[in-house]
């Protein structure tokens, strides 16, 4: 990757800019040269909001979410119904939940799931803390919103298990017909899930 | 290079953002990887999930290289296995126990078949844990270290063989193991293909596949049982399969 047109400041730049979701070493070279002609306007507003992120971004101690604050926006908002935890598996899941508004209960927010192959165990997650927040008084249900996988559903099964001594309703999301999705290209667990969930129209 | 099979899906790690490296097992190649291009897009992750039935395209310029596979959907089993959670907690351990226990690119077609028979018997909650104890029995034996459970060992008798001795993976009758049955491991009937399934058989035949498997052919490299067969194990508890 290296070239010789360019000096260490550079190569460095670009190095760390393909290390980027998105990014291979070409466009991160367009990137950093983009960055380099707009270096007033873009680069430096840039760098001050990544200084500043790495700063003050911080995970919350309740639910795992980032935010500048601890507890984070969404744990300290009043509005926000007690009673209802999702749990999600990364804070991206959080954030999608959140831009469909479908959920106005509080997050919980794992950091992965189970994976025997993988060998993440019950303790590599956040497990411990929401069986603290299920004990709560005033919590009466957890939603697991977990990925329909098989992985994320074991993950779901041993969290209904550790979860039942609390006694709180543990609930799934429901399976079955995306909005826009055709039967012919739906796998047969989705289709028997989503036959299994039908409803009277 | 380039073969096509149908097989199982083992395992998918991710490769860089779009890419996963996936493990089948197949029935005429054996356990084998292969990088899939595009592996996380929104059509092929329902397909590469553990447990679901694919058809297989492998290439590669050298047989040793890692290749390609293309991927087709066969029989998506696994999102209806999802459901049950102890069914669930059984594929887990058998695809965990399948890709520590099985070398890479090495035909073992009867346990192909065999897992095959575990996916559809998935559907029936009485009957697949005992095919699941049959199917690991199936892979020691497979990999060379069967039990022979065909008569006892001491007196050649081949009816009321009750355990198994831990030295030699062979059968005992029940006159001749009373004296050291504290030592030997318990043989359920089913193992044999006898009587019906009764309480505890399961849990007995567990133990004796656990035990042989662990020690003939996980511990010479290194490995444990897998997590996922201990889970198993506590889930049959919990339902009272064991």
């Amino acid at each position: 990757m290296r070239s010789a047109s360019a000096g260490p400041e550079i190569e460095r730049l670009i190095t760390l800019l393909a290390k980027l979701p998105g990014l291979g070493p070409r466009s991160a070279r367009r990137a950093a040269l983009q960055l380099l002609g707009k270096r007033d306007v873009l680069m430096r507003p840039l760098a001050d909001a990544l200084a500043d992120a790495a700063d003050k971004i911080q995970a919350c101690s309740t639910c795992g979410n980032l935010d500048v604050t601890d507890p984070c926006a969404v744990c300290a908002a009043p509005n926000r119904q007690d009673g209802a935890i999702c749990v999600v598996e990364t804070v991206g899941d959080l954030w999608a939940l959140e831009r469909a508004g479908a959920f106005k209960g509080r997050y919980h927010v794992l950091g992965g799931v189970l994976s025997a192959l993988d060998g993440v165990r019950p303790e590599d997650l956040n497990i411990a803390r929401l069986v603290e927040r299920a004990s709560e008084a005033d919590v009466t249900e957890i939603v697991l919103a977990l990925n329909a996988t098989v992985d994320g559903q074991t993950t779901a099964h041993y969290l209904a298990d550790k979860l039942e001594p609390c006694g709180v309703s543990v609930t799934s999301l429901a399976r079955g017909v995306p909005v826009g999705g055709e039967l012919d290209y739906l796998d047969d667990g989705t289709l028997a899930a989503a036959f299994r969930s039908r409803s009277s129209v | 290079m380039e073969w096509r099979d149908r097989g199982i899906v083992l395992q998918v790690r991710p490769h860089g953002e779009t890419s996963a490296i996936v493990d089948i097992l197949t029935e005429t190649q054996g356990r084998h990887a292969g990088l899939v291009k595009g592996a996380r897009s929104r059509a092929m992750r329902p397909v590469l999930q553990p447990g679901n039935q694919v058809l297989a395209t492998w290439r590669a310029r050298l047989s040793e290289h890692l290749g390609m596979f293309q991927i087709e959907a066969d029989d998506l089993g696994a999102g209806a296995v999802m459901e049950d959670r102890t069914a669930l907690a059984g594929l887990n351990s058998a695809c965990a126990l399948a890709v520590m226990a099985l070398p890479e690119r090495e035909a073992h077609p009867a346990v192909h078949a065999g897992f095959q028979l575990l996916l559809q018997a998935f559907e029936d909650p009485d009957l697949w844990p005992a095919i699941y104890v049959r199917w690991e029995a199936g892979v020691l034996s497979d990999l060379g270290y069967g039990l022979d459970l065909a008569k006892c060992v001491v007196t050649g008798e081949t009816e009321d063989l009750t355990h198994v001795s831990p030295r030699t993976g062979r059968a005992v009758c029940r006159e001749e193991a009373a004296p050291y049955a504290a030592k030997l491991l318990e043989l359920p009937g089913f193992m044999r293909g006898r009587g019906a399934i009764e309480k505890g058989d399961i849990a007995m035949g567990l133990e004796l596949t656990g035990y042989f498997l662990e020690r003939r052919v996980l511990w010479p490299v290194d490995k444990q049982l897998p997590e996922a067969r201990t889970r198993l194990i506590s889930e049959l508890e919990r339902v009272g399969a064991l």
